[in-house]
């Protein structure tokens, strides 16, 4: 009987945000060793990737929204920005839904590395309409690597929710 | 009564459809956002109470993360200052027997610089107060370069502050909280700073664009710049004072001339704010705006300034116009500024297209 209950929103919705927004203020620590800084990855593309697939749903936008305005607050960037990119890469995923799910970890990695590329490539974009200034291109490809790094996140989180709900089998 | 009870409760709707409808409503909303938003305006009115509020909490949420990561650099600079000691102690006596050198030769600038000043009564920048701050957070992304630093309002400090550490230049103060304040790097792509080559004193804005060296932009002159150039602020616009080190001049990968900031050469845990205020902002704005102008004259067409044509035979019907107006190189009596209307209007007289040849002057147009 337990199958049966709907999945609970804070579970697969809320702990992952949670997750993203404490990891987000960690890798923001000014540190610096050796001239080296940490790397900024976008933690937020995890939930916009793994949501997609687990299930559709309306409250997921939702809390991408939040969790992108999250992001441009806290990194100072403009209101919407991230916001608009999470939306774009979970749309992607949303559409390509079908193709994905059932897939091995390797093509799965590659699907989430494409994914990243458009949340990449739209941030380069409206960035560029917003700033009139074209963004180094050097430094969006050294985000979008090791965003892409993050995979592993969002497998276990596909892992832990595809069939938490019987309805959606 | 329940949703699911009522005349709409066996209504069935396709998750897919209403996640995408809900999509679709949420991407309008951050769109609305990204319209509404007026960052790169880099006013206070557009850092907005939310933002002021989220650097407000973060201060302290990133201050305790940030902590064991600090501690661990101070060890890792402890334990290699302890390792390497004695080729520190070598590179030091060379570099105090060199800065020896320096120190005798800023004395005797210095002195030669104080009786220029006296001589020419110069009037110098007045001292810049300043504000130590502590960085508790720093994003590197490329659409976004900023820290947030422990001093805010309560200590003076407004937007538009430049940022400094011990070696250059860092950014200016964009957004001002209780206790918190947002630094826009140099390297952010909204970022704007006024700079010269301190070698040919050429003038370039230079531009962020996310990555760790940013652009110059609009530079001047022949030859304006070389490798290795010392890049200092301009001071051009009031915005950051005249002179702050930037850093030197490297041609990029892309053939752009870029920097590499100085301030990038140590470590970014604390900053300093000055709380500097340009000449234009020091005057009594008020006192400069009630002050009477000098009257308005307006050149009279018959009187050139190439002087044999204003000697040319006028014709009577100018010769009386210009009884009513009075000669322009003649000052009026009261400074206080004459209206316009009671002076009949001229008639229009049609100037022709090439002034008639005077003896003496090439009609080729030959100075």
């Amino acid at each position: 009987m337990g199958g049966a209950r709907p999945l609970h929103p804070a579970r697969w919705l809320g702990v992952p945000a949670l997750f993203c927004v404490l990891a987000t203020i960690a890798f923001a620590a000014p540190i610096r060793i050796y001239g080296l800084q940490l790397p900024e990855p976008v933690f937020a593309m995890v939930p916009a990737f793994a949501w997609a697939l687990i299930r559709p749903s309306i409250l997921a936008p939702f809390a991408l929204l939040l969790l992108g305005l999250f992001l441009d607050t806290f990194w100072g960037g403009p209101n919407g920005l991230w916001g608009l990119s999470l939306l774009v890469a979970y749309a992607t995923a949303l559409a390509g839904r079908n193709m994905m799910t059932g897939q091995s970890r390797p093509i799965m990695w590659a699907w989430f590395t494409g994914v990243t590329a458009v949340a990449m490539a739209g941030g380069f974009l409206f960035s560029m309409l917003d700033s009139l200034a074209m963004p180094s291109l050097l430094a969006v490809f050294w985000q979008f690597l090791v965003t892409a790094l993050l995979f592993p996140f969002a497998h276990r989180l596909i892992d832990r929710f595809e069939d938490a709900d019987v309805r959606f089998r | 009564m329940p949703f699911r009870e009522g005349p709409l409760g066996d209504l069935k709707v396709p998750l897919t459809w209403t996640a995408a409808v809900a999509l679709i409503v949420a991407v309008v909303i951050a769109v609305a956002f990204l319209l509404a938003d007026r960052r790169e305006t880099l006013q206070q009115q557009a850092y907005g109470v939310t933002r002021q509020t989220v650097d407000t909490v973060s201060k302290p949420v990133s201050g305790v993360i940030a902590a064991p990561g600090r501690w661990t650099g101070l060890g890792v600079d402890f334990v290699s200052s302890y390792f390497f000691t004695a080729s520190e102690n070598r590179r030091l006596k060379a570099e105090l027997k060199e800065m020896r050198g320096y120190r005798d030769q800023y004395l005797a600038e210095v002195d030669k610089n104080q009786s220029y000043r006296s001589l020419l009564g110069l009037r110098t920048d007045p001292p810049i107060p300043m504000v130590a701050a502590r960085v508790v957070a720093d994003t590197r992304g490329p659409f976004a370069n900023t820290r947030l630093a422990d001093s805010g309002a309560e200590k003076g400090v407004v937007v538009g502050n430049p940022v400094m550490n011990e070696r250059g230049l860092v950014g200016r103060v964009v957004g001002v909280a209780h206790g918190a304040s947002r630094v826009l790097l140099l390297t952010d792509i909204a970022s704007r700073t006024p700079v010269m080559i301190d070698r040919t004193n050429a003038r370039a804005i230079l531009t962020g664009d996310g990555g760790p060296n940013p652009k110059l932009e609009y530079l001047r002159g022949v030859d304006p710049i070389k490798e290795g150039d010392r890049v200092v602020t301009s001071g051009d616009g009031g915005v950051v004072p005249r002179g702050l080190p930037v850093g030197a001049a490297v041609k990029g990968l892309d053939g752009r001339w870029r920097v590499v900031l100085f301030a990038d050469d140590t470590a970014i845990d604390y900053v300093r704010i000055l709380l500097f205020k340009d000449f234009s902002q020091l005057a009594d704005q008020k006192a400069l705006l009630t002050r009477s102008l000098p009257p308005v004259t307006t050149e009279d067409p018959d009187v050139s300034i190439l002087g044999p044509a204003a000697t040319a035979p006028k014709p009577p019907a100018q010769a009386q116009t210009g009884a009513a107006t009075p000669p322009a190189a003649k000052p009026p009596a009261t400074p206080a500024p004459k209206p316009a209307a009671p002076t009949p209007p001229k008639p229009a007289t049609p100037r022709p297209a090439t002034p008639a040849p005077t003896p003496g002057q090439p009609v080729g147009g030959g100075i």
